[in-house]
Protein backbone atom coordinates (compact mmCIF):
# COMPACT_ATOMS: atom_id res chain seq x y z
CA UNK A 1 0.00 0.00 0.00
CA UNK A 2 1.10 3.65 -0.75
CA UNK A 3 3.36 5.11 2.55
CA UNK A 4 0.87 8.04 2.65
CA UNK A 5 -2.10 5.95 2.63
CA UNK A 6 -1.50 3.62 5.01
CA UNK A 7 -0.07 6.62 7.69
CA UNK A 8 -3.46 8.14 6.44
CA UNK A 9 -5.40 5.18 7.93
CA UNK A 10 -3.12 4.88 10.88
CA UNK A 11 -3.99 7.95 12.09
CA UNK A 12 -7.67 7.70 11.19
CA UNK A 13 -8.15 4.56 13.29
CA UNK A 14 -6.43 6.73 16.12
CA UNK A 15 -9.14 9.62 14.93
CA UNK A 16 -12.20 7.06 15.19
CA UNK A 17 -11.17 5.58 18.49
CA UNK A 18 -10.84 9.49 19.73
CA UNK A 19 -14.28 9.73 19.01
CA UNK A 20 -15.65 6.54 20.30
CA UNK A 21 -14.40 6.81 23.88
CA UNK A 22 -16.10 10.74 23.89
CA UNK A 23 -19.09 9.07 22.63
CA UNK A 24 -19.04 6.26 25.51
CA UNK A 25 -18.03 8.50 28.10
CA UNK A 26 -14.91 10.45 27.81
CA UNK A 27 -14.77 14.38 28.87
CA UNK A 28 -16.00 16.72 26.14
CA UNK A 29 -13.06 17.09 23.29
CA UNK A 30 -10.64 14.63 25.43
CA UNK A 31 -11.61 11.20 23.42
CA UNK A 32 -7.77 10.96 23.66
CA UNK A 33 -5.64 13.37 26.16
CA UNK A 34 -2.34 12.60 27.25
CA UNK A 35 -1.36 15.48 29.36
CA UNK A 36 -4.71 15.27 31.14
CA UNK A 37 -4.77 11.38 31.63
CA UNK A 38 -1.10 11.71 33.43
CA UNK A 39 -2.86 14.34 35.12
CA UNK A 40 -5.64 12.62 36.36
CA UNK A 41 -3.30 9.21 37.09
CA UNK A 42 -1.29 11.50 39.27
CA UNK A 43 -4.57 12.93 40.96
CA UNK A 44 -5.38 8.99 42.01
CA UNK A 45 -2.23 8.11 43.06
CA UNK A 46 -3.01 11.06 45.27
CA UNK A 47 0.12 13.13 44.20
CA UNK A 48 -2.34 16.61 43.64
CA UNK A 49 -6.03 16.67 45.69
CA UNK A 50 -7.90 18.96 42.93
CA UNK A 51 -10.67 16.52 43.49
CA UNK A 52 -12.58 17.08 39.94
CA UNK A 53 -9.36 15.61 38.20
CA UNK A 54 -8.34 11.88 39.42
CA UNK A 55 -8.45 8.76 37.81
CA UNK A 56 -6.63 5.90 36.57
CA UNK A 57 -7.38 6.48 32.84
CA UNK A 58 -6.85 2.79 31.72
CA UNK A 59 -6.13 4.52 27.88
CA UNK A 60 -2.58 5.43 29.26
CA UNK A 61 -2.49 1.38 30.66
CA UNK A 62 -3.86 0.35 26.82
CA UNK A 63 -0.89 2.70 25.22
CA UNK A 64 2.02 1.22 27.20
CA UNK A 65 0.21 -2.56 26.83
CA UNK A 66 -0.06 -1.96 23.27
CA UNK A 67 2.95 -0.50 22.46
CA UNK A 68 5.40 -3.27 24.95
CA UNK A 69 3.55 -6.02 22.90
CA UNK A 70 4.12 -4.90 19.43
CA UNK A 71 7.77 -3.74 20.42
CA UNK A 72 8.48 -7.29 21.35
CA UNK A 73 6.80 -9.32 18.23
CA UNK A 74 8.82 -6.58 16.09
CA UNK A 75 11.52 -6.79 17.72
CA UNK A 76 12.07 -2.75 18.66
CA UNK A 77 11.58 -3.72 22.08
CA UNK A 78 15.42 -3.05 23.64
CA UNK A 79 16.58 -1.86 27.01
CA UNK A 80 18.36 1.69 26.47
CA UNK A 81 19.05 4.83 28.57
CA UNK A 82 21.54 6.96 29.78
CA UNK A 83 20.78 10.05 27.34
CA UNK A 84 20.92 13.25 29.65
CA UNK A 85 18.02 11.97 32.19
CA UNK A 86 18.09 14.58 34.28
CA UNK A 87 17.29 17.79 31.37
CA UNK A 88 14.58 14.92 30.37
CA UNK A 89 13.35 14.60 33.40
CA UNK A 90 12.38 18.83 33.31
CA UNK A 91 11.57 19.18 29.98
CA UNK A 92 8.75 16.77 30.40
CA UNK A 93 7.75 18.68 33.77
CA UNK A 94 7.66 22.04 31.38
CA UNK A 95 5.97 20.21 28.81
CA UNK A 96 2.91 19.32 30.96
CA UNK A 97 2.51 22.66 32.53
CA UNK A 98 2.70 24.31 28.94
CA UNK A 99 -0.11 21.77 27.80
CA UNK A 100 -2.39 22.45 30.75
CA UNK A 101 -2.25 26.14 30.48
CA UNK A 102 -3.61 25.20 27.03
CA UNK A 103 -5.68 22.44 28.61
CA UNK A 104 -4.22 19.37 26.65
CA UNK A 105 -1.54 17.84 24.69
CA UNK A 106 -0.90 18.24 21.21
CA UNK A 107 -3.13 14.85 20.49
CA UNK A 108 -6.07 17.02 22.20
CA UNK A 109 -5.37 19.73 20.52
CA UNK A 110 -6.16 18.14 16.92
CA UNK A 111 -9.30 16.41 18.56
CA UNK A 112 -10.21 19.81 19.61
CA UNK A 113 -10.04 21.06 16.50
CA UNK A 114 -11.59 18.33 14.99
CA UNK A 115 -14.77 19.21 17.33
CA UNK A 116 -15.02 22.85 15.97
CA UNK A 117 -12.76 24.38 19.13
CA UNK A 118 -10.86 27.37 17.49
CA UNK A 119 -9.14 27.67 20.32
CA UNK A 120 -6.91 25.12 19.79
CA UNK A 121 -6.30 26.50 16.17
CA UNK A 122 -4.33 29.21 18.46
CA UNK A 123 -2.96 26.56 19.92
CA UNK A 124 -1.89 25.31 17.12
CA UNK A 125 0.36 28.38 15.84
CA UNK A 126 1.69 28.18 19.54
CA UNK A 127 2.86 24.61 19.04
CA UNK A 128 4.02 25.35 15.17
CA UNK A 129 6.26 28.32 16.64
CA UNK A 130 7.64 26.00 19.87
CA UNK A 131 8.87 23.59 16.96
CA UNK A 132 10.02 26.00 15.16
CA UNK A 133 12.15 27.49 17.88
CA UNK A 134 13.18 24.11 18.57
CA UNK A 135 14.34 22.95 15.28
CA UNK A 136 16.89 26.04 15.72
CA UNK A 137 18.45 23.99 18.09
CA UNK A 138 18.78 20.89 16.46
CA UNK A 139 19.99 22.88 13.39
CA UNK A 140 22.51 23.99 15.14
CA UNK A 141 23.86 20.94 17.18
CA UNK A 142 21.66 20.47 19.74
CA UNK A 143 22.00 17.04 21.41
CA UNK A 144 21.39 15.32 25.11
CA UNK A 145 23.77 12.63 23.85
CA UNK A 146 23.64 8.88 23.18
CA UNK A 147 22.01 6.01 25.23
CA UNK A 148 23.53 3.00 25.32
CA UNK A 149 22.33 -0.48 26.69
CA UNK A 150 20.42 -0.96 29.97
CA UNK A 151 19.52 -3.84 31.93
CA UNK A 152 16.65 -5.65 30.36
CA UNK A 153 14.42 -5.50 33.52
CA UNK A 154 14.70 -1.55 33.24
CA UNK A 155 12.59 -2.15 29.45
CA UNK A 156 9.77 -4.28 31.78
CA UNK A 157 9.67 -1.57 34.54
CA UNK A 158 6.88 0.63 32.72
CA UNK A 159 4.52 -2.39 31.50
CA UNK A 160 4.98 -3.63 35.33
CA UNK A 161 3.97 0.13 36.32
CA UNK A 162 0.85 0.02 33.94
CA UNK A 163 0.03 -3.75 35.43
CA UNK A 164 -0.24 -2.37 38.67
CA UNK A 165 -1.95 0.98 37.80
CA UNK A 166 -4.08 -1.68 36.22
CA UNK A 167 -5.01 -3.54 39.39
CA UNK A 168 -4.81 -0.31 41.52
CA UNK A 169 -8.46 0.75 38.88
CA UNK A 170 -10.36 -2.58 39.32
CA UNK A 171 -9.02 -2.70 43.47
CA UNK A 172 -9.22 0.92 44.15
CA UNK A 173 -7.62 0.46 47.36
CA UNK A 174 -8.79 3.68 50.03
CA UNK A 175 -5.19 5.48 48.87
CA UNK A 176 -6.79 5.80 45.49
CA UNK A 177 -8.93 8.66 44.84
CA UNK A 178 -11.25 8.71 41.86
CA UNK A 179 -13.74 11.75 40.71
CA UNK A 180 -17.09 12.13 42.04
CA UNK A 181 -17.51 15.07 39.96
CA UNK A 182 -15.80 16.88 36.73
CA UNK A 183 -14.17 15.63 34.24
CA UNK A 184 -12.22 12.65 36.29
CA UNK A 185 -15.52 11.72 37.11
CA UNK A 186 -16.64 11.11 32.62
CA UNK A 187 -15.26 8.09 31.89
CA UNK A 188 -15.49 5.75 29.05
CA UNK A 189 -16.25 2.06 30.69
CA UNK A 190 -12.88 0.34 31.97
CA UNK A 191 -12.69 -2.74 29.78
CA UNK A 192 -13.60 0.08 26.16
CA UNK A 193 -11.14 2.27 27.37
CA UNK A 194 -8.40 -0.58 27.96
CA UNK A 195 -8.92 -2.23 24.56
CA UNK A 196 -9.19 0.83 22.41
CA UNK A 197 -5.84 2.16 24.31
CA UNK A 198 -3.97 -0.71 23.40
CA UNK A 199 -5.41 -0.66 20.05
CA UNK A 200 -4.10 2.50 20.02
CA UNK A 201 -1.04 1.76 21.39
CA UNK A 202 -0.20 -0.77 19.02
CA UNK A 203 -0.82 1.63 15.94
CA UNK A 204 1.19 4.56 17.12
CA UNK A 205 4.33 1.90 18.11
CA UNK A 206 4.17 0.78 14.73
CA UNK A 207 3.47 3.57 12.48
CA UNK A 208 5.97 6.04 15.25
CA UNK A 209 3.20 8.93 14.21
CA UNK A 210 4.17 11.82 16.50
CA UNK A 211 2.44 15.22 16.57
CA UNK A 212 5.77 17.17 16.95
CA UNK A 213 8.00 14.90 14.71
CA UNK A 214 5.22 15.44 12.14
CA UNK A 215 5.25 19.09 11.63
CA UNK A 216 9.16 19.42 12.71
CA UNK A 217 10.00 16.68 9.96
CA UNK A 218 8.11 19.71 7.29
CA UNK A 219 10.22 22.15 8.58
CA UNK A 220 13.01 20.60 8.64
CA UNK A 221 13.67 17.94 6.28
CA UNK A 222 10.49 18.52 4.27
CA UNK A 223 8.79 15.30 4.49
CA UNK A 224 5.39 15.44 4.88
CA UNK A 225 5.49 10.98 6.02
CA UNK A 226 4.22 11.64 9.63
CA UNK A 227 2.15 14.73 8.68
CA UNK A 228 -0.24 12.09 6.49
CA UNK A 229 -1.14 10.29 10.52
CA UNK A 230 -1.43 13.46 11.68
CA UNK A 231 -4.08 14.28 8.98
CA UNK A 232 -5.77 11.27 9.19
CA UNK A 233 -6.34 12.21 12.81
CA UNK A 234 -8.20 15.26 12.52
CA UNK A 235 -10.07 14.30 9.20
CA UNK A 236 -11.60 10.72 10.69
CA UNK A 237 -12.12 12.80 13.89
CA UNK A 238 -13.81 14.94 12.76
CA UNK A 239 -16.21 12.92 10.12
CA UNK A 240 -16.69 10.65 13.59
CA UNK A 241 -17.58 13.55 15.69
CA UNK A 242 -20.08 14.56 12.75
CA UNK A 243 -21.54 11.46 12.73
CA UNK A 244 -21.58 9.78 16.61
CA UNK A 245 -20.93 12.81 18.88
CA UNK A 246 -23.09 15.38 16.57
CA UNK A 247 -24.80 17.67 19.92
CA UNK A 248 -21.23 18.24 21.50
CA UNK A 249 -19.89 19.50 17.96
CA UNK A 250 -19.39 23.10 18.67
CA UNK A 251 -17.70 25.85 15.88
CA UNK A 252 -16.36 29.12 17.58
CA UNK A 253 -14.36 29.70 20.52
CA UNK A 254 -16.72 30.48 23.46
CA UNK A 255 -17.79 27.52 25.78
CA UNK A 256 -15.83 24.92 24.42
CA UNK A 257 -15.56 21.65 27.01
CA UNK A 258 -12.73 21.75 29.33
CA UNK A 259 -11.06 24.78 27.20
CA UNK A 260 -11.15 28.71 27.99
CA UNK A 261 -10.44 30.97 25.13
CA UNK A 262 -7.79 33.37 26.06
CA UNK A 263 -5.91 33.11 22.71
CA UNK A 264 -2.22 34.40 23.86
CA UNK A 265 -1.79 32.07 27.24
CA UNK A 266 -3.80 28.72 24.47
CA UNK A 267 -0.49 30.49 22.20
CA UNK A 268 1.83 30.63 24.76
CA UNK A 269 1.29 27.59 26.22
CA UNK A 270 2.08 25.50 23.24
CA UNK A 271 5.12 27.38 22.42
CA UNK A 272 6.14 26.05 25.71
CA UNK A 273 5.26 22.20 24.77
CA UNK A 274 6.39 23.03 21.41
CA UNK A 275 10.18 23.71 22.20
CA UNK A 276 9.73 20.72 25.17
CA UNK A 277 8.53 17.85 22.21
CA UNK A 278 11.24 18.70 19.77
CA UNK A 279 14.28 18.97 22.76
CA UNK A 280 13.17 15.73 23.29
CA UNK A 281 12.40 13.95 20.34
CA UNK A 282 9.14 13.52 20.89
CA UNK A 283 5.24 14.73 21.88
CA UNK A 284 3.68 13.26 25.11
CA UNK A 285 1.98 10.63 23.46
CA UNK A 286 5.01 9.28 21.72
CA UNK A 287 7.46 9.54 24.79
CA UNK A 288 4.65 7.14 26.30
CA UNK A 289 5.71 4.33 23.21
CA UNK A 290 8.97 5.22 23.91
CA UNK A 291 8.97 4.46 27.13
CA UNK A 292 6.68 1.08 26.34
CA UNK A 293 9.42 -0.34 24.30
CA UNK A 294 12.30 -0.25 26.66
CA UNK A 295 13.35 3.77 26.20
CA UNK A 296 14.39 4.43 30.20
CA UNK A 297 14.88 8.10 29.04
CA UNK A 298 11.29 8.23 27.15
CA UNK A 299 10.40 6.83 30.90
CA UNK A 300 11.75 9.33 33.04
CA UNK A 301 10.25 11.98 30.11
CA UNK A 302 6.86 10.49 31.46
CA UNK A 303 7.68 10.84 35.14
CA UNK A 304 8.68 14.53 34.81
CA UNK A 305 4.80 14.96 32.77
CA UNK A 306 3.50 12.90 35.41
CA UNK A 307 4.56 14.94 38.39
CA UNK A 308 4.75 18.28 36.25
CA UNK A 309 1.35 17.84 36.37
CA UNK A 310 0.69 17.29 39.88
CA UNK A 311 2.52 20.35 40.47
CA UNK A 312 0.66 22.09 37.95
CA UNK A 313 -2.47 21.55 40.22
CA UNK A 314 -0.85 21.90 43.51
CA UNK A 315 0.56 25.50 42.57
CA UNK A 316 -2.51 26.06 40.89
CA UNK A 317 -0.88 26.61 37.17
CA UNK A 318 -3.27 24.68 35.39
CA UNK A 319 -6.24 26.56 33.32
CA UNK A 320 -9.90 25.61 34.07
CA UNK A 321 -12.81 26.93 31.77
CA UNK A 322 -13.12 29.42 34.03
CA UNK A 323 -9.36 31.13 32.47
CA UNK A 324 -6.05 30.89 33.02
CA UNK A 325 -4.01 31.60 36.51
CA UNK A 326 -1.67 33.93 37.12
CA UNK A 327 0.28 31.55 38.89
CA UNK A 328 -0.39 29.60 35.08
CA UNK A 329 1.43 32.47 33.34
CA UNK A 330 4.34 33.02 35.16
CA UNK A 331 4.93 29.07 35.37
CA UNK A 332 4.98 29.27 31.08
CA UNK A 333 6.99 32.35 31.10
CA UNK A 334 9.59 30.48 33.65
CA UNK A 335 9.33 27.30 31.68
CA UNK A 336 10.08 28.98 28.42
CA UNK A 337 13.01 30.77 29.88
CA UNK A 338 14.61 27.38 31.26
CA UNK A 339 14.60 25.80 28.47
CA UNK A 340 15.85 28.10 26.33
CA UNK A 341 18.62 28.15 28.76
CA UNK A 342 18.69 24.42 28.35
CA UNK A 343 18.73 24.22 24.89
CA UNK A 344 21.17 26.95 24.79
CA UNK A 345 23.70 25.79 26.76
CA UNK A 346 23.81 22.41 25.66
CA UNK A 347 24.33 23.57 21.91
CA UNK A 348 27.63 25.79 23.22
CA UNK A 349 28.61 22.67 24.70
CA UNK A 350 27.91 20.56 21.89
CA UNK A 351 29.56 22.94 19.50
CA UNK A 352 32.45 23.24 21.77
CA UNK A 353 33.44 20.12 21.45
CA UNK A 354 33.40 19.42 17.98
CA UNK A 355 35.40 22.50 17.95
CA UNK A 356 38.05 20.68 19.97
CA UNK A 357 37.30 17.60 17.89
CA UNK A 358 37.97 19.12 14.47
CA UNK A 359 41.14 20.89 16.13
CA UNK A 360 42.45 17.60 17.92
CA UNK A 361 42.50 16.28 14.11
CA UNK A 362 44.29 18.91 12.50
CA UNK A 363 47.15 18.72 14.92
CA UNK A 364 47.38 14.97 14.98
CA UNK B 1 36.16 5.92 1.53
CA UNK B 2 32.94 6.93 2.50
CA UNK B 3 32.47 9.14 5.04
CA UNK B 4 31.37 7.06 7.93
CA UNK B 5 28.67 8.68 10.66
CA UNK B 6 28.16 7.27 13.73
CA UNK B 7 24.98 8.06 14.89
CA UNK B 8 24.57 5.05 17.34
CA UNK B 9 22.26 5.42 20.33
CA UNK B 10 21.21 9.04 19.10
CA UNK B 11 17.82 9.53 19.81
CA UNK B 12 15.10 10.94 16.93
CA UNK B 13 15.72 12.98 15.00
CA UNK B 14 19.31 13.03 14.97
CA UNK B 15 20.41 10.24 12.86
CA UNK B 16 18.69 12.03 10.13
CA UNK B 17 20.42 15.75 10.58
CA UNK B 18 23.85 14.41 11.04
CA UNK B 19 23.17 12.61 7.44
CA UNK B 20 21.69 15.92 6.08
CA UNK B 21 24.65 17.44 7.26
CA UNK B 22 26.62 15.29 5.62
CA UNK B 23 24.94 15.24 2.21
CA UNK B 24 25.54 18.95 2.19
CA UNK B 25 28.84 18.98 2.74
CA UNK B 26 29.88 16.57 0.00
CA UNK B 27 27.05 15.87 -2.14
CA UNK B 28 28.62 13.31 -4.08
CA UNK B 29 30.59 11.30 -1.15
CA UNK B 30 28.94 8.19 -0.54
CA UNK B 31 27.78 7.87 2.84
CA UNK B 32 27.83 4.79 5.86
CA UNK B 33 25.86 5.74 8.53
CA UNK B 34 25.60 3.77 11.58
CA UNK B 35 22.89 3.10 13.74
CA UNK B 36 21.20 0.92 16.19
CA UNK B 37 17.55 1.43 16.36
CA UNK B 38 15.13 0.46 13.72
CA UNK B 39 13.19 3.50 13.29
CA UNK B 40 16.40 5.37 12.66
CA UNK B 41 17.15 3.01 9.95
CA UNK B 42 13.51 3.72 8.40
CA UNK B 43 13.48 7.26 8.73
CA UNK B 44 17.09 7.51 7.13
CA UNK B 45 16.21 5.53 4.20
CA UNK B 46 13.04 7.75 3.72
CA UNK B 47 14.64 10.82 4.21
CA UNK B 48 17.88 9.64 1.74
CA UNK B 49 15.48 8.42 -1.05
CA UNK B 50 13.82 11.32 -1.32
CA UNK B 51 17.04 13.19 -2.24
CA UNK B 52 18.00 10.82 -5.25
CA UNK B 53 20.17 9.00 -2.79
CA UNK B 54 20.56 4.82 -3.26
CA UNK B 55 20.42 3.16 -0.13
CA UNK B 56 21.32 -0.24 0.87
CA UNK B 57 21.32 -1.68 4.98
CA UNK B 58 23.14 -4.35 6.50
CA UNK B 59 22.21 -5.77 9.83
CA UNK B 60 24.68 -7.40 12.44
CA UNK B 61 23.80 -8.11 16.30
CA UNK B 62 20.61 -5.05 16.32
CA UNK B 63 22.94 -3.01 14.61
CA UNK B 64 22.57 -1.61 11.20
CA UNK B 65 24.74 0.25 8.68
CA UNK B 66 23.27 2.31 5.85
CA UNK B 67 25.12 2.47 2.62
CA UNK B 68 24.14 5.85 0.88
CA UNK B 69 25.60 7.41 -2.37
CA UNK B 70 23.94 8.48 -5.52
Amino acid sequence: MNDKRKMFIYGGIIGLIGALLLKFGNPGNMGICVACFYRDIAGALGLHRAEIVQYIRPEIIGFILGAFIISIANGDFKSRGGSSPLIRFFLGFFLVIGALVFLGCPLRMILRLANGDLNALIGLLGYLVGIFIGIQFLKRGYTLGRNIEQPKFSGYIMPIVAIVLLIFLIVKPDFIFFSEEGPGSMRAPILLSLILGMIVGGILQKSRICTAGAFRDIMLIKDYHFFWGILGIFVVNLIANLILNFDTFNLGFENQPVAHPVHIWNFMGMVLTGICSVLLGGCPVRQTILASEGDADAGITVLGITIGAAFAHNFGLASSPKGVTNNGKVAVIIGIIVVLVIAYSVVKEANLKNKQKKEGVRNA
Amino acid sequence: MPNVIDARGRSCPEPVIMTKNAMESNPSEPIQVLVDAHVAVENIKRFAKGKGYKVEVEENAGEYTLNIRK
